[in-house]
Order: C-alpha cells, then structure tokens, then sequence
C-alpha cells in the first residue's frame, strides 16, 4: 500500500527524543508521523513493562518517568486528534529521495517483527518533507575470552529483562566495563532479588575530580550518585575501581569469572587475578549510537570524546541535510534529560524551517539546557574512558564478530599476512560484521583493533567501515520483489 | 475464584511456563534455559546477549517462522518453539517442496 | 622509498592492488623481477572488494576472451593449484537454466557452439534439473551444467597472491596515489606518487574501473568505463544452492553494450551459508546511491528461479564498478605509444576469472620470454581513436 500523502515530518523513534521530537512539532502545527520499532513508546531509557497487558506495573527505578508519562499523553492527545500519527511495531528499513532540495523523503516500513503480526496496518513505504531522526543507541561491547558463552549479556539487556521483562538473567552477577550506567544495573539486580558479587569499573572515579564544576550544574545527578552510595551500601555490592572481568569460564555457560587489576591503559596487572563463581556477567562500555539511517541519508559524521562517531547537528540540531535534523544519542550520548531537550529543540526548528511561528525564547531555553547536559555528558565520557590499549587482554582464541565466529587471531592473520590495514579490508577478508548483526556488536571493536594493530587510535574512517549499512534491519526477498518499481521489461 | 491453567508455552517438546509480559527469552531465562541455538561454525551454545534486538544471538523458531528474536518476540499461550541454529535457520522445507520433479 | 636495484629502479611497478594486479604482481615476482605495487587505497579496494569472485566459462561465446577465460582456467588449475586453499579456490559448476521453449531450444544450440569452442557443457533434461539443485522452480524449460565454473573468494584471493608476492621480494605501498609519470623522452620509467618517487623499467597500469585516468596521466588513451552491478546478500542459510546457478539470458546481458538497466538472475551459495543473488548492469557513471529498481528485479528473479527463497532475508547489499572497455575485451600488454607503459585491465565482469591468465601473460611478456597466448587482440593501441 503506497503513501496516501506526505507528512510534514517523519520521527523515527519513540525514545525520548523522538517522543519529545513528535510531541513538538504536532504542538508547532506540523503533520506529524512517529514510527518506532518497538510496541509502546519510550525506547531503552522509558522501557517499562506491556501497558497492554500490565497496566499497572510499578516504575520503580525510573528516572523522570514523570517526564515520560507527560509525552505519551500528549503523543496520545495528538494522536487522537489527528495532528500526529503513531506507527509502532514499524521498522524503517531504507531511506531514499530528499535529494533535490523540496523532493520529500522516502522510508520503506516493515512490520518489526514477523510473529505475531502487528494488529496495526502497516503502509509499504510512506514520505515525508522533513526527517527527525532518533534511532538511539545501544551497549558498546569490548570482546573478552569466554564472553561468548550463554549468561553474558550486555548490561542494557540485563536491565531490559528486568525493566520490561520483569526477569532476573542470573542469580550471582557481576557488573563490569565503564561508567555509571553499570550503577543502576547493578542496583536493579540486587533489589530484584541477584547477589551482585561486584561491580568492576575499569576507570578510576579519580577521574572525575577535574570536572566536578560540570557534575555540580547538574544537580540531579549529584542526588543519584548518593542514592546510588546508598543501595550499594545496603546490599554491600564491592565497587572495584580499575578492575576488569579478564576471563569468563564456563563449558556450555558462565560459570565462573577471573577479575583483574589494570593499568590507567587497561593492561591487566599480572598476580592480581581473583576468581569468583558467578552465573551472570553484565557487561557494558558505554553506547554506540545506532547511525545507518542517518547515515543513509548522507549525515556528516564526527567521533566524539567517547570515541563513539556521532552525527554532526547544529546548535538547533540541523544536520548537514537539508530536511534532517538529528536528535538524542546519535547526536553523542548523553541520557534522557539531553534526548528530551535536543527532540524538542528539533521539533521547533523543523516548524520554523517550514514556515510556521518560531519559538525564539523557547529556542534558546533549550540551547541552554543542552549546552548544560552536554558539558556533564563530556565530563562523564572522559572520566570513562575505553581503556587505550584493551586489546591487551584478549588472547588469539577470544572471539571478536560473535555472528561470524571470527577470533582475534583470525584478525590478526588478516593484518600480518594478508595485508589489511583498515577495518573495511579487515572486513571483507575476514568477516567481522558480515553475519546477521551486520557490525552492530562487534564494529567498535574491530575498528579499534584494527587501528591499533597498526599502532595507531581509532579514525572517523575506520568507525564508518562499520557503521554504514545499506539496509537497516534484514527485509526479505518477497518484499524487495514487491517494492513499487518497474520490473525490467527485458526479462 | 477462576482457576485457569498457568500460559504455558512448548519449547522442543518441554512445556515453560510464561507470565504476562515476558518475552520468549525471559520466559526461558526464568525456566533455567540458558541456551537454545547453536552456532554455525564452531557449534557452540548461544542464548540471550544484548537482549534489545540488535545482536541476533537469541534466534529461534517460533510458530514454524523462523530466525525471531526471541528477546522480542512477546511470549503467548500454545506458543511452539525450536532451537535455532544452522539446521534449523532459514529455509523452512515443506514435504511438498522436498519432492522432486 | 625506492631502493633502486642495480642502481636502475625496480624491474616494474605496479598501478592497482586488485586481483589483476596481485596476479600480475606474484607471476612477476616468482620470474625473478623485482616488483613494486601501488594503491591509493587498501588491498582489493576497489572492484574486487565488491564482486563474487566467479570463474567462468559458461558465460562465453567464441573469442578472445573465451580463449583467455580457457587459459586462465589452465593456470588457475596447475601453477596455482597448489594455493588454491589461501583463496576458497571451489571447482562449483555453473547450471544455466531456461524459462521458455525458445530459451530451451537457444540454450541447446549455445551448447552445441560452446562444446566445438572447447568448453565442457552438459545439456541437462528438465526434468533432471532437480538432482542438481533441489530448491529450483519447477516453471523451467531446460539447462545445461558447467563443470569447469568455480569460484574464489576475491578479497583472500588479492591478499593471498601479494603476500606471496612479498615472499619473493614485491613491496607493496598501499594508500599511495598515483600523481604523474616520470619521463625519458617518449618512455615513461618512473612514477611520481602522495608517498614519493618511484623508478623501474615498467610500469604496469593495472588500475581497473580506474585504469583510464592513470593511462591518460601517461598520455594514452584506453577507455574504460564503469559498468555498475549490485549484489544482493542473503541471512546465512544451510546449504540450499550447490552451484552457481543462472539465467540464459546472462549471457546476453555481458554482451550486452546498452547503457539501461539490465538484469538477470545469477544465484550462488557461499561457504558462510549466505547466498549471492546478482546480476545488473548499468552505466550510470561512479553513482553510488542504491537503486530500488535493482534491488526489486534481483530479488523477484532469484525467487522466480529459486522460490523458496521468498521468505528468505535480505541482510545487505552491495555494488561495484566493473571496468568496460567498448569492445567487451580488457586491455592487456604493453602499449607502443608510450615505451614502458603496460596495461593489465578492463576486464568488465570477468576480471577474477582472468586474473590467473592476465597475470602470468603479463610476467612472461615482461620477462621476454615466450608468451601462452596472443595478446594481440587485447592490444591498447586499438584505441587510438576512440574518445569517451
């Protein structure tokens, strides 16, 4: 079924940008369309268990779920008057046209799942003037021997299982990677019932001692950092700082784990190994953005100081596309707060930019908060940091593309034999980021051991090798065969 | 007071019990199922991983469809699931089909 | 840098480390030249990162470069036998298939034809088609199986033929562009590059899709020109293609000069149990943007061949650039405009299958010695009149 007419814009997302991105540009008098992939709205920070079927759920744990609640009962008023339509359970699968200046956009849309069948009607393709583009992010991974082995997890996926699932993925856990995201999943845990055995923050909290200025601006973090003192206090969680999980053991699951010490470039210390019988290793190393529709549609990209290639926005979050504009953590990671500021502020421009009032004050109110959320998420990133040389602590069996079963050795032949010096090549020679997760899990990673096999950091080129891909999410060869193109008479 | 039976769903012939809500992988977790795919070079054991749907570890055969995330997929009653893994994965042979010419 | 031997540079340099100019690069090496290969990008960067690394026969009518698709064919099976391993070397077959009664009957005289042209070709009854691939559509008419068509993989193919390249003492400088050529009179005998000055006797322009801005640099004109193809990347599957399997009107498709889009099916399996479904051609110049038009006839002619492939899942695509000379021949051998100037390219969608051939052709002209082949038809001088 084809588009019955173009939208003003398009929001693709429904985490709190894109909540946050629909919500304004309806209120503005934009047409508005939101799709989101999942099957309610508030994307990986809101998630919270079906409000369909358990309505409800306590939000325990929820940050500014007030917040949350506000948009989706303003997304539902719009709905309900027609100024906003809402596609959930919708994947947008390719982005096309916008090319020519007033050419509307394409998205060919699929159902997110194939089983069961959404009880929605889903168009074919749908256009659109403008684009607001939300797609969010997910756990960065750094491989580590034994991390293939069923019971290790990404942090994110932990908390999911508890948040949405109301599911304890294990019952002797230890938390480990960087940043203060292992908090609150560590803390979930351990209220919902898991021995939380430790947490192992690679970094040290030392690290933070420049930036207090920034920290102080934002108070409610500093409120959460207390709270989170507390709880580790009442379930005596130990906080090893500069500690990383070096080994996980198992046969056909976790069953044990080695921590290390390592230095300030994340070089395990030998003799400090210590052995804890665990069932559940959560891991996380702060986020990458998901960026193949931005990138898709031609958006300028730059590698922020987490390392993470973010795309480029201007203060009132244009891309360089015209009819683009970027909200949330494609923009750099930066949590909820940063994601709802940055998706209003894209609503209003984009209304501005189609010729209706402008919010001037309103406007800068946001550049303000987003300027303050972003100094907090800079310090946060740096006080975190990818350990320089973590490749260090992976031997030639680890594996490294977990779809494609491809090892570090494997990588390392690639380099030293065959002559790959760039993770595209790595690529195509050996691999890492051809199965079905195209990249998604391992494309930091190889890009980053790649770039330091050649005794260097990684590069913008090196990340995009693994960031671009020419089809969002797998679309079967039926669908292609039925999108609304002429078949070549020749044949 | 109603008594009706706990939602089940069957997994290679083994009935899970389910809760309202859980994904097809939770339901799993919760029954001390770790593992239901095996990988197709090295044959080794995988299950849930990034549990958002971004990783495709957690493959399986639900209702004859399959390769589903089964951190997606919302569990229901009568559900029928297969492990994943390189036999089972993709091209779903129908008896019609097997037949030759 | 340079390390000139016997104080007069290296024996020849080559332009493109792409399967042609690995192939080039090891066949000299191993004669005993010393050999410097260049690339403004990385190992198989360019076209031969974006094929499915076939080696064909079936695809051919009688001609030049039949002939050098027999040769190579020759090569690929003795003096690179022994390391077919480092690249996936995989004797397939390739199984052409027919949709109408007139496609049967063209099928069965192209048989006949290619059997006197010295290629091994098996008249498959339809009703056989099914022993041979079990998953195909029962809507056919007839076939014909290829035994000799096999397939490499291209990206080990490249990196496999430098590194053995280097072990008799090729240097290869990636990320190294090409900025002009250094003359002696008429000759050419050095090249000036991003990364400094390089001397040798010859240099061997082995560019690709890329191939016609390096001759003009040296003041030659070979037109080559890029002929784009997408190929479509499937989830991977256990084992449901045994061979390359395609469509009749293929071959007419390569032979083909129109510069619209064509399309016809060509279906393979691979050892990471994704199945590659090509083919388009389209000259549409270096564009980069997908094409939804491609996208929905490959994907509706690999169901039309292969049915049970509708519920299968596309995961990505991909596309290049195949070079494409006016004539449908590459460009092979020195070239008299310019003494020192060799070309190894133009070899539109055939380039892996002929590397083996180019390669060794190339490294016994260099050497002086006697060459398996004519080269003749695939003189660059042949184009001193054509401008593109």
């Amino acid at each position: 079924m084809a588009a019955q007419s173009i939208y003003d814009v398009t929001v693709v997302g429904a985490g709190p940008a894109g909540l946050a991105a629909a919500v304004s540009s309806a209120a503005a008098g934009l047409s508005v369309l939101l799709i989101d992939a999942g099957n309610q709205p508030g994307g990986q920070y809101w998630r919270h268990p079906d409000e369909k079927l358990l309505p409800d759920a306590g939000h325990a744990g929820h940050h500014g779920w007030k917040t949350f609640e506000a948009l989706q009962s303003r997304l539902y008023a719009a709905r309900n008057t027609g100024a906003a339509k809402y596609l959930p359970d919708t994947q947008v699968w390719l982005i096309s046209g916008g090319v020519a200046p007033s050419q509307p956009f394409t998205l060919q849309l699929m159902p997110s799942r194939d089983t069961p069948k959404p009880q929605h009607a889903i168009p074919d393709s749908v256009q659109t003037r403008r684009l607001i583009l939300c797609p969010g992010g997910y756990d960065r991974q750094l491989p580590i021997p034994g991390w293939d082995l069923p019971g290790t997890m990404a942090a994110g996926g932990v908390q999911a299982l508890m948040k949405n699932h109301q599911t304890l993925a294990g019952k002797h856990v230890v938390v480990a990677g960087t940043g203060p995201f292992l908090l609150p999943v560590a803390t979930g845990l351990a209220e919902a019932g898991a021995q939380v055995l430790a947490i192992c923050e690679a970094g040290s909290p030392m690290a933070w001692l420049p930036h207090v200025a920034a920290v102080a601006r934002v108070p409610s973090k500093g409120l959460e950092g207390s709270q989170y003192a507390a709880l580790l206090a009442k379930h005596r969680i130990p906080y090893k700082i500069r500690t990383i999980v070096s080994r996980i053991h198992g046969t056909d699951h976790v069953e044990s784990v080695t921590l290390s010490k390592v230095n300030s470039a994340g070089e395990p210390i030998q003799g400090t190994e210590k052995h804890l019988e665990a069932d559940l290793v959560a891991l996380g190393w702060g986020f990458s953005p998901s960026l193949e529709l931005p990138l898709m549609v031609g958006v300028a990209t730059h590698q922020d100081v987490d390392g993470s290639l973010v795309a480029i926005v201007d203060e009132d979050m244009r891309s360089n596309v015209e009819g683009v504009y970027i909200a949330g953590e494609a923009t750099g990671v930066g949590g909820a707060a940063m994601a709802v500021a940055e998706g209003t502020l894209a609503g209003v421009t984009a209304a501005a930019d189609a010729g209706q009032t402008t919010q001037p004050r309103f406007a800068e109110k946001l550049r303000k908060d987003i300027a303050r959320y972003r100094k907090f998420a800079v310090a946060m990133h740096l006080a975190h940091p990818v350990p320089s040389h973590w490749t260090s602590w992976l031997d030639s069996e680890t594996t490294v593309c977990r779809c494609e079963e491809v090892s570090y050795g494997d990588l390392g032949h690639a380099h030293a034999v065959l002559g790959a010096n760039d993770p595209r090549t790595m690529k195509m020679m050996s691999r890492p980021g051809m199965g079905w997760c195209q990249g998604r899990v391992c494309g930091y990673a190889t890009a980053s051991i790649t770039a330091r096999l050649c005794e260097r950091a990684p590069t913008v080129a090196d990340l995009l090798g693994q960031a671009k891909r020419p089809l969002a999410a797998p679309v079967s060869l039926a669908q292609l065969a039925a999108l609304d193109e002429p078949i070549n008479p020749e044949s | 007071m109603s008594t009706d039976k706990q939602p089940t769903m069957i997994f290679a012939g083994q009935e899970i019990p389910i809760r309202s809500g859980q994904s097809v992988g939770a339901a799993l977790v919760d029954a001390g199922i770790r593992s239901w795919r095996t990988t197709r070079k090295n044959d080794r054991p995988r299950g849930l991983f990034c549990g958002i749907g971004i990783c495709f570890d957690c493959l399986l055969t639900v209702d004859g469809q399959p390769n589903q995330k089964a951190c997606m997929i919302p569990a229901e009653d009568g559900m029928r699931l297969e492990p994943g893994g390189p036999a089972a994965t993709g091209v779903a042979l129908r008896a019609d089909e097997q037949e030759l010419h | 840098m340079n390390h000139p031997v016997s104080g007069k540079g290296a024996d020849v340099i080559v332009i493109g480390a792409g399967a042609i100019g690995a192939a080039c690069a090891f066949f000299a090496a191993r004669a005993g030249m010393k050999v410097i290969v260049l690339d403004r990008g990385e190992i198989a960067s360019g076209t031969s990162s974006a094929c499915e690394g076939n080696l064909l026969v079936s695809d051919k009518e009688a001609g030049p470069e039949l002939d050098l698709s027999l040769y190579s064919l020759d090569v690929w099976n003795n003096e690179l036998k022994e390391f077919g391993h480092l690249w996936e070397f995989e004797t397939k077959g390739g199984l052409v298939v027919s949709a109408t009664d007139q496609g049967a009957t063209n099928l069965k005289q192209l048989t006949g034809r290619q059997r006197n042209n010295g290629i091994q070709a098996i008249d498959v009854d339809v009703a056989d088609l099914a022993s041979y691939e079990p998953f195909i559509s029962r809507e056919l008419t007839s076939g014909a199986f290829y035994p000799q068509d096999s397939q490499v993989q291209p990206m080990l193919l490249a990196g496999g033929l430098l590194h053995l390249a280097r072990g008799f003492g090729a240097t290869v400088h990636t990320g190294t562009t090409v900025t002009g050529f250094i003359r002696k009179g008429n000759s050419v005998h050095g090249v000036t590059t991003t990364n400094g000055t390089y001397y040798a006797d010859n240099i061997l322009n082995a560019a690709g899709t890329w191939a016609g801005g390096i001759a003009e640099l040296a003041g030659a004109n070979v037109p080559i020109l890029p002929r784009r193809g997408f190929v479509l990347v499937t989830e991977p599957l256990p084992v449901t293609i045994r061979h390359k399997v395609y469509a009749a009107e293929y071959v007419g498709n390569v032979l083909s000069s129109d510069a619209g889009l064509q399309t016809s099916p060509v279906v393979e399996g691979t050892h990471s149990g994704t199945v590659l479904i090509g083919s388009s051609r389209e000259r549409v110049g270096f564009n980069n943007e997908v094409s939804l038009p491609v996208l929905k006839n490959l994907a509706a002619k690999a169901i039309a061949l292969f049915p049970v492939l509708a519920g299968v899942k596309a995961i990505r695509h991909y596309h290049g650039f195949r070079p494409y000379c006016p004539d449908h021949l590459p460009v092979i051998g020195p070239d008299p405009r310019v003494p020192g100037l060799w070309h190894a390219a133009g070899h539109e969608g055939a380039g892996i299958g002929l590397a083996a051939g180019t390669g060794q052709l190339i490294a016994q002209a260099l050497t002086g010695g006697a060459v398996g082949m004519s080269l003749q038809p695939f003189a660059p001088e042949r184009f001193e009149e054509i401008h593109v």
